[in-house]
């Protein structure tokens, strides 16, 4: 009734139960299972394939599949502007994921390896600014910009992207933290190793792993982050999400274009996003799901 | 710790201020009228029909999208949790709109697939007589809810797969051999393993969920009328357009007493899970 492949890697040892009726079964589900990953995966492929056509060729129906690709779209972009957007998206997004990394590190050490007095209060108290609905707040933040002569400066995206995600970063890389063998640092403690040198030489290299997929999971929250850039920045520090904005009432008039943008905007995410999925799933429940 | 001082600061200071201006009477196009009113802006968000139309948008399109994405994600993760031909490929496929900007996405579903005129999604349902919907016009909710639910159920889909695969294959083994029919194992032990996980998925989500934006701003704008006037938008309606800065800070406040009690469960929830990992050293 049940088969084990005794072969396969430890992890992948999972029972199949193959009965006679798993054996139809079997591939049905498997072609039921790419039904549905080709359905969902459909419009981003549509918007990638979309973005090298010509106008008419977008709006076209029926929907051509086979075409001359052209470039022309990504050149109108450049044109339209989307460089400064570009270049503010990313330097809010690797500015603020810079400034996570480095408060979340001493935070969750704190909370972990050399645990502070009530560490469970800390800890908890990060995890609960994540819950706050940040439009609740929208106007406070506001008028705060407005006084500091922050509003339309990336710099006031940076300062909120670095806390949006800072919960995020502490609570992951806690629990990373929490995988590194206590027998090691008492060891480098035995043998007098000062806490900066410890930190260096035992705990980075072991935490890199851990550090890159936070840094990841962050980054990604950054750029893709709207409500604050619509509402804060407007011409001289405006990030992707508000380029497209002015697509809002493309009907039928710029689709090739507005796809070309939004492939462009999408692109480094999703990249990253394949790149990190086994630590997505850990970043996304912060921590809790290995 | 910098960190907690950065966090106390950065959270905490805009939470003030808009307790502060919440009992202030305050209109940006109105700049004398200042003053405190005591809990006028309270009465006013609170016998505001449209207030409360927010409410019910916000609890509606939170709960759907959450149920829809958590019990497809769940079918998904399961046939995910087998053995098959590009499993990892599929899976990476199915993880893809969870990572495409939610701006992008909106603007995307918006024109290239649900415009009635050009979409591709008219030019499938044609032939069986679906053709020229104005789905955000006509169906604005349900637009809102299909992308979101497009958007997260590969979030929660994640997280499922990951409590399917920390099963023990032994005990499901042992089941077996015991002769529980696949059902059974579901049932009676699949199930309740995956409990703690599909609450995680429902906690996580509602969190998300309940705070969205960008999609009611790119698919709809909110409406046609109030028909997808989610309390986020409602908030941003009422401080940026109409400048009411004293009502959308009660408006605030109250939206987050009411996010403080969700997420008191999510805390305990987060916290039960947090326990298993073993005493912290």
């Amino acid at each position: 009734m049940t088969t084990t492949t005794a072969s396969a890697p430890l992890a992948q040892k999972r029972v199949r139960r193959t009965s006679a009726g798993s054996r139809v079964t079997g591939p049905i589900l498997t072609v039921v299972t790419w039904l549905i990953a080709l359905l969902f995966f459909f419009p981003v492929a549509w918007m990638v394939i979309s973005g090298f056509k010509t106008e008419a060729l977008a709006a076209e129906l029926p929907p051509r599949f086979l075409f001359t690709p052209t470039v022309q779209q990504y050149a109108n972009i450049v044109s339209r502007g989307v460089v400064p957007y570009a270049l503010n998206s990313l330097m809010a997004s690797v500015l603020s994921t810079l400034f996570v990394v480095v408060l979340a590190i001493p935070a969750a050490y704190a909370l972990s390896m050399r645990p502070i007095p009530k560490w469970r209060d800390g800890l908890f108290f990060f995890l609960s600014t994540k819950m706050l609905p940040i439009a609740g707040a929208i106007a406070a933040i506001y008028l705060l910009a407005t006084t500091l002569h922050l509003l339309d400066n990336v710099w006031v995206l940076i300062i909120l992207y670095t806390s949006m995600n800072l919960p995020i970063a502490v609570w992951m890389i806690r629990s990373f933290m929490l995988e590194i063998p206590i027998e090691l640092v008492e060891a480098a403690k035995v043998d007098g190793a000062s806490f900066i040198r410890m930190l260096v030489s035992i705990i980075f290299p072991l935490l890199a792993p851990g550090l890159s997929s936070a840094a990841l999971i962050c980054f990604i929250f950054s750029w893709n982050e709207f409500f604050l850039a619509v509402n804060l920045t407007s011409t001289r520090a405006p990030t992707l999400p508000v380029f497209l904005t002015g697509f809002i009432t493309s009907e039928g008039l710029f689709w090739a274009q507005l796809s070309a943008a939004a492939t462009l905007c999408a692109l480094p995410v999703v990249i990253a996003g394949w790149v990190s999925q086994k630590q997505l799933v850990r970043g996304l429940s912060l921590g809790a799901v290995k | 710790m910098p960190a907690l001082l950065f966090m106390i600061l950065i959270t905490q200071l805009p939470f003030l201020i808009t307790l502060y201006n919440s009992f202030r009477r305050w209109i940006l196009v109105r700049p004398k009228e200042h003053g405190f009113v005591g809990l006028a802006n309270y009465q006013a968000v609170l016998s505001d029909p449209a207030f409360l139309h927010a409410v019910w948008i916000t609890i509606v399109l939170t709960a759907s999208a959450v149920l829809v994405s958590l019990i497809f994600g769940l079918v998904v993760a399961l046939l995910l949790d087998r053995k098959f031909v590009g499993r990892g490929v599929a899976r990476t496929l199915l993880i893809t709109p969870f990572l495409v900007m939610p701006a992008a996405a909106a603007l995307v579903w918006k024109t290239l697939m649900l415009n009635p005129d050009f979409g591709i999604v008219d030019w499938v349902l044609r032939p069986f007589g679906g053709g020229n919907i104005d789905w955000a016009g006509r169906h604005p909710l349900l637009t809102v809810i299909l992308v979101l639910v497009w958007q997260w159920m590969p979030f929660m889909m994640l997280i499922l797969l990951a409590g399917l695969q920390g099963q023990s294959p032994d005990i499901i083994e042992a089941a077996g051999v015991d002769g529980a029919g696949a059902f059974a194992i579901f049932r009676w032990m699949t199930l309740p393993h995956l409990r703690q996980y599909m609450e995680l998925c429902v906690v996580l989500g509602s969190i998300y969920i309940i705070q969205t934006f960008d999609q009611v701003y790119l698919l709809t704008q909110g409406g046609p009328g109030q028909a997808t006037t989610n309390l986020p938008y409602f908030i941003y309606l009422k401080t940026f357009r109409a400048g009411n800065i004293g009502y959308a800070s009660a408006a605030g406040v109250i939206v987050v007493i009411g996010t403080i009690i969700l997420a008191t469960f999510a805390l305990r929830l987060v916290a039960s899970m947090f326990r298993q990992e073993g005493p912290a050293r």
